[in-house]
């Protein structure tokens, strides 16, 4: 490896910075093309109605109305799809209803899109949309999970009469329940994992734009995956072939999951464009975010814990209800399952583990995945189940983990679940995390606490995550409707400068930084003569996209697959101007040479004959100096880690100060810890955010109360603490970069953390448990409970 | 939001004129609350007509064991304040923590205590030291001047110039804050006087801002915080959300009412 | 329609407005100065802050017309060319930044709190960002960010 300091492992300073701090960054929203209307949404007030008829006549002839337009102008096209298949533990295929573009006869959630109103200005189309009138029949709403399984209000879908998307399974339930009758101690613990709003900073953004003289249509979004949108859209829903469809996210405000999905709003301006023959924008405002952009979570679940007497683990049985919303969006289905239900050994050698999962259709909106997903709900399930049983069997909550660790010697290591753990070192991040929040001493801070009469307390997590998804073959075995792989192409210039067209997409992660550095450190080159390209289907190979804790892990080894190509092809163009043997030429910081003696050549010059190819090898290689790569990976990456939350509690109050949080992290190898670091406070701060204040509320007649951030608590500077954070290493064993990701992972492991300090805190007093959001009023609520 | 017709009148007299002749008008000052509430298109005033332009709404005076704050003043103006600082440091420590400080830029005092929003912070200090609400046709005791959610004693047209606060012997002002909105979920402003003691709660009751004769008559006998030691309020008369129902609000009251005596001193 | 004339980052500028345009539409749609975001409608998250006569207002929340005749900086007018506030440089030396959504207003934010407080604690940096909502970095390096700045500033 290269030792330039903008190489792998420097703390280079972001190069996609300047743009952002001097108002010039480029985001969906701040495009305006030429003629370009505005669309507003006419969105369903009522959860679940039927739709009577709808009235556009006294819209239409507004002011600067250009064309109102209702679910008749989409009955051409399909419905929006779901990217993921979940089996029935019958086999049976899950509940799949259509997603249409527009409601068709009946509304599903509170938001749900009934018109379009489109005008030449914004304000001209919010005050048109007033004027649709819709005649609504209201119907039972369904929003209580268990409500919706055990006594229907109404049915959400006609083909789900129970509102069972599906019941799914993992694991031998008869084998589990006899390690239960045979165990010493069984711990049970039930829980909600409260529903979220993803709320990236920057609202949902979309423009359509249609050229007539050719067919090709553009479509500007803010998206995680412009491939993605553009294989949903133009295969599944409006027909559109890949060469007449160009997606282009450009500098996008923040995702975590919400902007993976393919929105119906996409669809919309898409459509509309043509329609009228004049580019269509749609904004969000931040309500309708709410009430239209994928919430998270939403587990309600039952675990329980079979140890014996020295506090091994036994087994683990678990039943999830899982809320679907009213549709299924991109990738609803796999959360609870392939991506909760797989996590459920943690860092442990739990041998038995079986988990029933059943997924719920209400009125509510979608829910998908939101950084973490379905990882941070086995990790909370997990590590607050152990922790319970740890007090319950008075051993110290780190003791009682060490004992069930799985050792650095065990792997790879297969776990009952069905992933296989490739490396790990689950002491290591333990042992790190207690020296670094000094766990031994919390006693004597207990005490000084006391004396100002607050209760203060400490607790730990050891998460685990699957991240790199995915093995396209397994991913595909599980019911996946796509491959995730990513794709790279190495573009070297004439003059030697070189461009990086990626398949990930940076929206927030410094992509724009740290795949220059590995292409920097690989090629040898400097940064400055290094761009990455990203967001643009126009510009870039078929790729699959940012989430997932991904980018590096997949899209990364792409890149590296591809220099590997360039590096080849260059050595053969190098041995020829050497005239050596191309065995024979080894590439170092940025030079060919011929082992064993003096004569080199540089990377440039070997890029400047390869597209002037006057002494060149033409008759064995085509000139020019360009490759694309494809990578599938192997395996699951495993970040892991184990975090450590201190907490004191106002017990006049219930407010809870979230006094230090320390997270030690093994990402595996790291490309710039300056990035990495932030993509853990940012983890935390949303961890954090979860575990005391966010919830997503519905009230009995699926209104959403909390549809802005009046209501909807966002976590703000003064709500958090800093962070300390440390990084132990084992190299991932099957990426060329030994690399495993690091997006998702303060998301994941602080939530437990969290509610286990509250615990510990409130534990002299008799409380369990404290569910989240551990507002002030719940945990005042807990106290006073355990009092009487 | 809706259209509207938007007139800047330079006096108090062309204001009130221009109310007059107004369909539905409304009256703006800061803009804090009511832009907001007319970009939800929860109001929709055919005019607006804009405080701004009045120079004799600006500006805080003392004199006479009176502190004088002009109904545009704004909460940053108040919050850092000498004068105000000086007199009653209680009411400048409640106007800087209104809202956040872009909104204290532009927020005003006329603005907040003509709203009367239950969960608003100047009502309680308006109640809490028996301010008096000064308006271009008469004078209003705050006893007298809220009279429930979003309402107020002010006449249609009415347009509020100032509000008097008599300087107290010791006040204090703890807000516990709704922790999403930041706007008082609990308020309470605590008051010592010559003529006794007053309490103001605001953001917990279901009528909007409210005293406590049972805590003041505690207090009055002695302003320690063990005065008020047992003193539950009601119920009954609370607010509940989903931050905080009306059993954890009580008894929030009596918490930040004993901190706001121990702030006072 | 109201005329406004205001001087937006040293230029003057006037134009006839629909009444109900909001200072921050008239910044970005009018005058093409895209920096400034809005990402609520209730004005919490402060994507909006500019400066209105140097000191910091949520644009989204006030009328264009509430700006005729003041002095408003927006975060292009912050810095000349490719030079930096130094606010803008302790954004960048300590990833104060991820996506860059919320980056204009919380570094117009954080000039106003440094103006007013020019060596702040940490306390002080976290409440005075109460105004400012970010979703990616978690405060952390945005609170060592204005400590930096705010040292700049105070050259």
């Amino acid at each position: 490896m290269n030792d330039s300091v903008a190489g792998i492992g420097a703390r280079v300073l972001r190069r996609e910075d300047f743009r952002f701090i001097k108002g010039r960054g480029k985001y969906v929203d701040d495009m305006v093309l030429p003629r370009q209307t505005y669309a507003v949404i006419v969105r369903s007030p009522h959860a679940h109605a039927t739709v009577n008829s709808i009235d556009s006549s006294a819209a239409a002839a507004m002011p600067g109305v250009v064309r109102v337009l209702t679910s008749k102008d989409f009955e051409a096209f399909g419905g929006l799809p779901c990217g993921w298949l979940v089996n029935n533990q019958n086999g049976d295929p899950m509940v799949e209803p259509k997603h249409p573009i527009l409601a068709e006869g009946k509304v599903r959630h509170v938001g749900d899109p009934v018109a379009v109103v489109i005008a030449n200005t914004k304000a001209q189309a919010r005050d048109a949309a007033d004027a649709v009138v819709v005649d609504y029949s209201e119907l039972p709403a369904v929003v209580n999970m268990r409500q919706a399984l055990s006594n229907p209000p109404a049915a959400v879908h006609d083909e789900a009469p129970g509102n069972l998307c599906y019941d799914w399974a993992l694991g031998d339930k008869e084998t589990v329940d006899a390690a239960f009758a045979g165990a010493a101690h069984v711990t049970r613990l039930e829980f909600t994992n409260n529903r979220l709003s993803p709320n990236a900073m920057e609202p949902r953004c979309a423009i359509g734009d249609y050229d007539r003289s050719n067919g090709d249509h553009t479509l500007y979004t803010t998206s995680q995956n412009p491939h993605v949108i553009r294989l949903l859209m133009g295969a599944f829903v409006l027909s559109i072939p890949e060469h007449k469809l160009r997606v282009y996210a450009p500098d996008v405000g923040g995702g975590f999951g919400s902007k993976i999905y393919h929105y119906a709003e996409e669809a919309i301006v898409t459509v509309a464009a043509k329609v009228i023959g004049r580019p269509v924008k749609w904004t969000s405002d931040r309500t309708e975010a709410f009430l239209s952009d994928a919430h998270g979570r939403d587990h309600v679940t039952t675990a329980e814990l079979a140890l014996d007497a020295d506090g091994k683990f036994l087994g683990l049985r678990c039943d999830t209800l899982a809320n679907m919303g009213a549709y299924l969006s991109t990738f609803a289905p796999c959360v609870p399952t392939y991506l909760h239900a797989t996590l459920l050994a943690g860092q442990y050698k739990t041998p038995l583990i079986y988990c029933n999962v059943k997924a719920v259709f209400t009125n509510t909106v979608p829910v998908d995945a939101y950084r973490g997903a379905g990882r941070p709900e086995a990790t909370y399930l997990l590590e607050r189940v152990i922790d319970k049983a740890a007090r319950e069997m008075k051993i110290d909550p780190a003791e009682i983990r060490r004992r069930n660790f799985i050792q650095p010697d065990e792997f790879p290591y297969q776990t009952p679940v069905a992933l296989v753990y490739d490396t790990g070192n689950y002491e290591a991040t333990l042992s790190a995390a207690l020296a670094a929040s000094d766990y031994a001493g919390i006693a004597a801070r207990k005490a000084e606490a006391k004396s100002r009469g607050k209760l203060r307390g400490i607790g730990l997590s050891c998460y685990i995550e699957a991240c790199g998804i995915a093995p396209s073959a397994v991913v595909g075995s599980l019911g996946a409707r796509a491959g995730l792989y990513e794709a790279a192409t190495i573009r070297v210039n004439p003059t030697g400068s070189i461009s990086v067209l990626t398949g990930s997409h940076s929206h927030g992660q410094g992509h724009e930084t740290t795949f220059a550095q590995v292409v920097a450190d690989q090629l040898g080159q400097p940064i400055e003569n290094i761009d990455i390209v990203h967001g643009d289907t126009a510009r870039i190979p078929f790729g699959m996209g940012t989430y997932g804790s991904r980018s590096i892990a997949v899209g990364g080894a792409a890149i590296v697959k591809a220099v590997d190509k360039i590096i080849a092809k260059g050595k053969k163009i190098a041995a020829h101007l050497m005239e050596a043997s191309a065995d024979d030429v080894v590439f170092e910081n940025g030079q060919f040479k011929v082992a064993g003696t003096d004569k080199q050549i540089d990377f440039g010059s070997v890029a400047l004959t390869a597209y002037v190819p006057h002494n060149f090898p033409l008759e064995e290689l085509e000139p020019g100096l360009e490759e694309t790569a494809f990578y599938d990976p192997a395996n699951f990456t495993f970040p892991a880690g184990s975090y450590v939350c201190e907490v004191e509690v106002d017990p006049e109050t219930g407010v809870v100060e979230v006094c230090s949080m320390h997270a030690s992290d093994d990402f595996g190898n790291i490309i710039n810890p300056m990035i990495v670091e932030g993509q853990v406070h940012g983890g935390l701060v949303q961890g954090i955010g979860q575990a005391l204040l966010e919830q997503a509320v519905y009230d009995d007649n699926g209104q959403l109360l909390t549809a802005s951030y009046n209501d909807y608590t966002m976590p703000r500077a003064d709500d958090m603490p800093s962070f300390t954070v440390d990084h132990q290493i084992t190299a991932c064993t099957h990426n060329p970069l030994g690399v495993k990701g690091c997006g998702e992972a303060g998301a994941i492991g602080s939530p437990p953390a969290v509610i286990n300090a509250i615990v510990d805190a409130l534990s002299e007093l008799g409380v369990e448990h404290v569910e989240m959001p551990a507002t002030p009023r719940k945990v005042w609520r807990a106290i006073q409970a355990a009092k009487k | 939001m809706q259209s509207f017709n938007y007139a800047k009148p330079a006096s108090l007299a062309d204001a009130a004129a221009a109310l007059a002749k107004a369909e539905d008008g409304t009256l703006l000052a800061g803009g804090q609350t009511l832009l907001p509430t007319m970009k939800a298109r929860l109001a929709a005033p055919s005019d607006l007509v804009d405080l701004a332009g009045i120079a004799e709404l600006k500006g805080i005076s003392v004199s006479g064991g009176t502190v004088t704050i002009g109904a545009m003043t704004r909460h940053a103006d108040v919050a850092g304040s000498a004068e105000v600082k000086g007199a009653i440091p209680a009411l400048a420590a409640l106007a800087g923590g209104i809202g956040d400080q872009a909104v204290r830029n532009r927020g005003t005092i006329g603005g907040s205590v003509a709203n009367n929003d239950p969960a608003a912070d100047y009502p309680a200090a308006v109640l809490g030291l028996g301010a008096t609400v000064r308006t271009n046709s008469r004078s209003i005791a705050a006893d007298d001047f809220f009279t429930g959610l979003f309402d107020t004693a002010l006449n249609a047209g009415e347009i509020v110039t100032a509000v008097s606060f008599p300087v107290p012997q010791k006040a204090a002002y703890v807000k516990f804050p709704n922790p999403a909105s930041r706007y008082a979920m609990v308020g309470v402003f605590v008051a010592k006087t010559a003529s006794g003691v007053r309490v103001a709660v605001t953001g917990a009751g279901n009528g909007g801002v409210f005293r406590v004769p049972a805590y003041e008559a505690a207090l009055a006998a002695n302003f320690s915080p063990s005065a008020i030691a047992d003193g539950v309020i009601s119920a009954a008369d609370m607010n509940s959300d989903l931050h905080a129902d009306a059993e954890y609000r009580a008894h929030l009251v009596a918490v930040m009412a004993r901190r706001a005596v121990a702030a006072a001193g | 329609m109201p005329t406004v004339s205001m001087t937006v980052n040293g230029q003057t500028v006037s134009a006839e407005v629909d009444g109900r345009t909001l200072l921050v539409e008239f910044i970005r749609e009018h005058l093409a100065l895209t920096g400034t975001h809005v990402g609520c409608d209730t004005s919490q998250c402060g994507a909006c802050v500019v400066h209105v006569n140097g000191e910091a207002a949520k644009s989204c929340t006030m009328l264009a017309v509430q700006a005729n005749g003041a002095s408003v900086t927006t975060i292009e007018g912050l810095s000349e060319g490719d030079d930096l506030h130094p606010m803008q440089a302790a954004f960048k030396d300590n990833h104060g930044l991820q996506c860059g959504f919320c980056t204009p207003g919380m570094i117009m934010s954080a000039v106003d709190l440094a103006k007013r407080n020019p060596n702040p604690t940490e306390a002080e940096i976290r409440k005075g960002l109460e105004g400012n909502i970010c979703r990616c970095t978690g405060y952390h390096n945005i609170v060592k960010a204005v400590a930096q700045g705010a040292a700049g500033m105070r050259g």
